[in-house]
């Protein structure tokens, strides 16, 4: 009797380990990745998935089974037996979530840390208007390429330092680590690829940064997830992801053409951009102003 | 039974005590309750046109300004106007006193005017809507709080929260003081009931906590009408120290809003599954462990506000620790169900649905403290799937638990049985087909707080909206039960539950000073298959 007891419990166990992993490896619950931090991300994710799973799994299972089996018999008035404690048993269940989330938070800190490069993600701190402490940065690290990222309500525009080039979509090239200066002309937006996993808030008043190496060709939605206005939910934009051979020549393209005069396309909410706000840097001002009038 | 009734003046309809500054603690709790029920219809509502508009990519229904005014009301009054004051306000003051054996709160004028802050407070806010509704979500972040076109409305929204939280730290001062000076002489700290530990819990946290969101929205309300630059960067000004002011509250703040909540679960388990509560002393200290680590989490809400690194670690360790006591919680109601006799009533099978999905919501919980994975999911759907886990899963089922459960004691009447069941199993899947797939639309890529989502989120919007109205329609039978049964239902025995907990050895209702003669001595209140009672 206590043998099959014992069996039973072992087989159920067993069972649920299994659908964890096979959960946690087969959940598909997110967009297809897109950058080296998104492959480090998912290793995490999917561990924490199936971990959470067989808990849910353990504990819904336990609900059920009680559900079932304790319900009271039509008549019965009397008490369940009057058992109120078991030391053995409450260890067990605080000692090995203890284990279980320091573990994960080792984990967690690794991946992080891998995520947002070893370097910190410093901040520029400004004490005057931001307008006059626009640092395009030109030189940058060896093999990075700098993107600096203005935000405000309701669009996203990329400049390229060293180059003229002024863009409402952004251009990266593949395997290259990019390194994004973000500023923000007017509230907190954040910026967000979902096949990156990665997200950063833009706050006015500070330059933050974000780096990511693509590890995809394609076309990404950039989505601003910092709530900012009437028209925050239109406030996207697209990121390419360019063969390096590719990204060059876009640039070059564009550059010629800015050269001519020719606005460049700021994608969405072009409705809106009557109400730029007037510290916009002079350059940027400039293209919004060309795109109202065509 | 008619000897029963209150020794209210006998000269005025009993039911005029509901509408006056009435001192007796069981008249607040119930003010408190039927107040915050009204709001939470209102809120529901605007949820309910939230919903509407999301059911289609495009932002059609609603003007995208009026959208971001309807949410930030919709959150505002669920939280401030709804949770928080039905779970302390409304079960704080009915309870605790009759717990402990004690004649009334330790303050009680002190307590009718807590009550009394939050009727004007919520007629202002309901007034800002108005005048131009404050739209930048409950959290207010500057500076689009301080840039905003909507002015006025943000202006009474600060001073409307500023008042319901002067009133929450009324009600705190008061708990802690009744809960530690005003026991029954003989009653020992535990032996108090559990959820007379919660709300000691919730209380402190309320305390230190509310103070910090009062400064925080004081700041916020200079910059926007006195041009001072606490937080506005084009002056020098930081708004990352309101995030971090914001959080050092609101985090503390989901405690206050469940902690109670898992102080009714715990009262309500042994009752119906006729067993003692398993690890009483481990619930009451996990309730004290949640206590002091939620002070110390707030900033898993900023993990995308340029914080420095080493806080993000520090952050997500001490996040992710919460799930320790929390976890003690769960299992040791499961093992309260163990090899018990359960009986299925209506407050029972809201507390059931709670553990079920409070799991749930907690779960995702760990998996959003740890930073890295929060760099994805923080702002998106999933987040919005997650705290509506644990305060509809959570709160808002127990709050249904608790009320099914005291109803007897409270209006001296039983509600019926089979509309009970009816309210629970339309609200749980209703519940469950409007939040589940929020956890994939925000995995997915779907932002929360927008009007206006990628298309390739219809279908999955589609079938949340959908059970937004089924909960809609499940509230249904819950108000036409509740409001019969007070009005006609059978009469209440004194303990209709054979429930061991001091609440149930006096009349239902109580009369005034709860008891006639002395309160009797308990000091095991979940002594179910041990001691010869019934
Ligand atoms: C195991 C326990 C829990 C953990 C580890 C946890 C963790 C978190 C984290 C890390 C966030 C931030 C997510 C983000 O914005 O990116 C969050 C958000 C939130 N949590 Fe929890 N949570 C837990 C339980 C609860 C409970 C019990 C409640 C309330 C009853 C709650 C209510 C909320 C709310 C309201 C938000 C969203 C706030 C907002 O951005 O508007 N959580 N939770
Ligand atoms: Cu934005
Ligand atoms: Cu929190």
């Amino acid at each position: 009797m206590k043998a099959q007891r014992i069996v039973s419990i072992v087989v159920l166990v067993g069972l649920i380990i299994s659908a964890a992993v096979w959960y946690g490896i087969n959940n598909h619950l997110l967009p297809e990745a897109a950058g080296l931090e998104a492959e480090a991300y998912d290793r995490l994710f999917n561990t924490m998935v199936g971990i959470a799973f067989g808990v849910f799994l353990l504990i819904e299972g336990l609900l059920v089974f009680a559900i079932l089996v304790f319900q009271r018999r039509p008549g019965d008035e009397e008490d369940g037996p009057g058992i109120g404690e078991n030391l053995r048993l409450e260890i067990l269940w605080t000692a090995i979530p203890i284990v279980t989330v320091l573990w994960l938070s080792i984990y967690s800190t690794l991946v992080y840390n891998r995520m947002v490069g070893k370097e910190p993600l410093t901040i520029a701190h400004h004490h005057a208007h931001p307008h006059t402490t626009y640092v395009a940065m030109t030189e940058g690290e060896e093999g990075v390429t700098e993107v600096d990222v203005t935000a405000m309500q309701f669009a996203w525009i990329f400049t390229y330092p060293g180059t003229e080039v002024t863009s409402g979509e952004l251009h990266v090239p593949l395997g290259k680590k990019v390194r994004l200066n973000m500023q923000a002309m007017d509230v907190i937006h954040a910026f967000w690829v979902p096949e990156l996993r990665l997200k950063q808030d833009a706050i006015p008043g500070m330059t933050t940064h974000l780096e990511f190496t693509p590890t995809r060709l394609g076309t990404f939605n950039i989505v601003c997830t910092e709530l900012c206005g009437a028209y925050h939910g239109g406030m996207r934009a697209e990121m390419v992801v360019d063969t390096p051979a590719d990204y060059q020549k876009w640039l070059a393209e564009q550059a010629v053409a800015q050269k001519q005069g020719k606005a460049i396309a700021i994608k969405p909410g072009e409705e809106f951009f009557a109400s730029i706000p007037h510290h916009v840097p002079a350059h940027i001002h400039h293209v919004i102003n060309e795109e109202l009038v065509r | 039974m008619t000897t029963a009734v209150t020794s209210y003046s006998a000269s005025r309809p009993e039911w005029l005590k509901y509408f006056s500054f009435c001192i007796d603690h069981k008249v607040i709790g119930i003010q408190y309750i039927v107040t915050s029920f009204l709001f939470y219809l209102i809120g529901g509502a605007l949820a309910g046109l939230v919903r509407a508009e999301l059911t289609t990519p495009e932002p059609d229904l609603l003007d995208p300004s009026l959208y971001n005014g309807m949410f930030t009301l919709h959150g505002t009054i669920m939280i401030f106007l709804w949770i928080v004051p039905a779970v302390t306000g409304g079960f704080g003051n009915y309870l605790v006193p009759l717990m402990i054996g004690a004649r009334d709160m330790a303050f009680p004028r002190l307590n009718a005017l807590a009550f009394w802050m939050t009727i004007p407070a919520g007629l202002l806010l309901i007034a800002s809507f108005f005048v131009g509704p404050a739209s930048t979500g409950w959290t207010a972040y500057p500076p689009l709080s301080i840039l905003t076109d909507q002015k006025a409305g943000q202006v009474l929204w600060i001073l409307s929260i500023i008042m319901i939280g002067t009133s929450s730290i009324l009600a705190a001062v008061n708990f802690i003081t009744t809960i530690l000076k005003m026991r029954r002489p003989g009653m020992g700290l535990f032996h108090m009931p559990l959820f007379c530990w919660a709300m000691l819990a919730t209380s402190v946290l309320a305390l230190l906590a509310t103070p910090v969101l009062a400064g925080a929205l004081i700041l916020l309300l200079f910059d926007i009408c006195f041009g001072t630059v606490f937080f506005n960067p084009a002056g020098g000004g930081d708004p990352v120290v309101y995030q971090h002011l914001f959080w050092f509250y609101s985090h503390p703040a989901v405690y206050v809003m469940i902690l109670p909540v898992f102080g009714i679960i715990s009262e309500i388990l042994p009752v119906h599954a006729r067993k003692p509560i398993f690890g009483y002393k481990a619930i009451a200290y996990s309730s004290m462990m949640i206590c002091c680590l939620g002070l110390l989490v707030w900033a898993h809400h900023m993990f995308t506000s340029a914080t420095p690194d080493w806080l993000r670690i520090f952050f997500t360790v001490g996040t992710l620790l919460v799930a320790v006591p929390t976890g003690i919680k769960v299992f040791s109601w499961i093992a309260t169900l163990w090899r018990g006799k359960i009986h299925f009533r209506s407050s029972m099978l809201f507390a059931l649905g709670f553990v079920s999905l409070f799991v749930m919501g907690g779960l995702a919980g760990v998996m959003l403290g740890s930073a890295p994975i929060d760099l994805h999911v923080h702002d998106t759907y999933f987040v919005v799937a997650h705290f509506h886990y644990v305060l509809f899963g959570g709160s808002v089922f127990g709050i249904y638990a608790g009320l099914y459960h005291w109803f007897p004691k409270m209006t001296g009447r039983m509600y019926n049985e089979f509309w009970g069941r009816v309210h629970f199993f339309l609200t749980y899947i209703g519940f469950n087909l409007c939040f589940f797939p929020m956890h994939i639309l925000g995995l997915q890529g779907m932002p929360r707080r927008v009007a206006q989502y990628d298309p390739q989120f219809t279908s999955l919007n589609v079938i949340c909206s959908i059970g937004a109205l089924i909960l809609a329609l499940s509230t249904i039978p819950f108000l036409v039960n509740m409001i019969y049964s007070w009005t006609r239902g059978e009469r209440a025995s004194g303990n209709p539950w054979r429930a061991l907990t001091l609440e149930w050895t006096t009349l239902s209702p109580p009369p005034t000073e709860n008891w006639h003669g002395e309160p009797p001595l308990v000091t095991e209140p979940y002594a179910y298959g041990i001691s010869s009672h019934s």
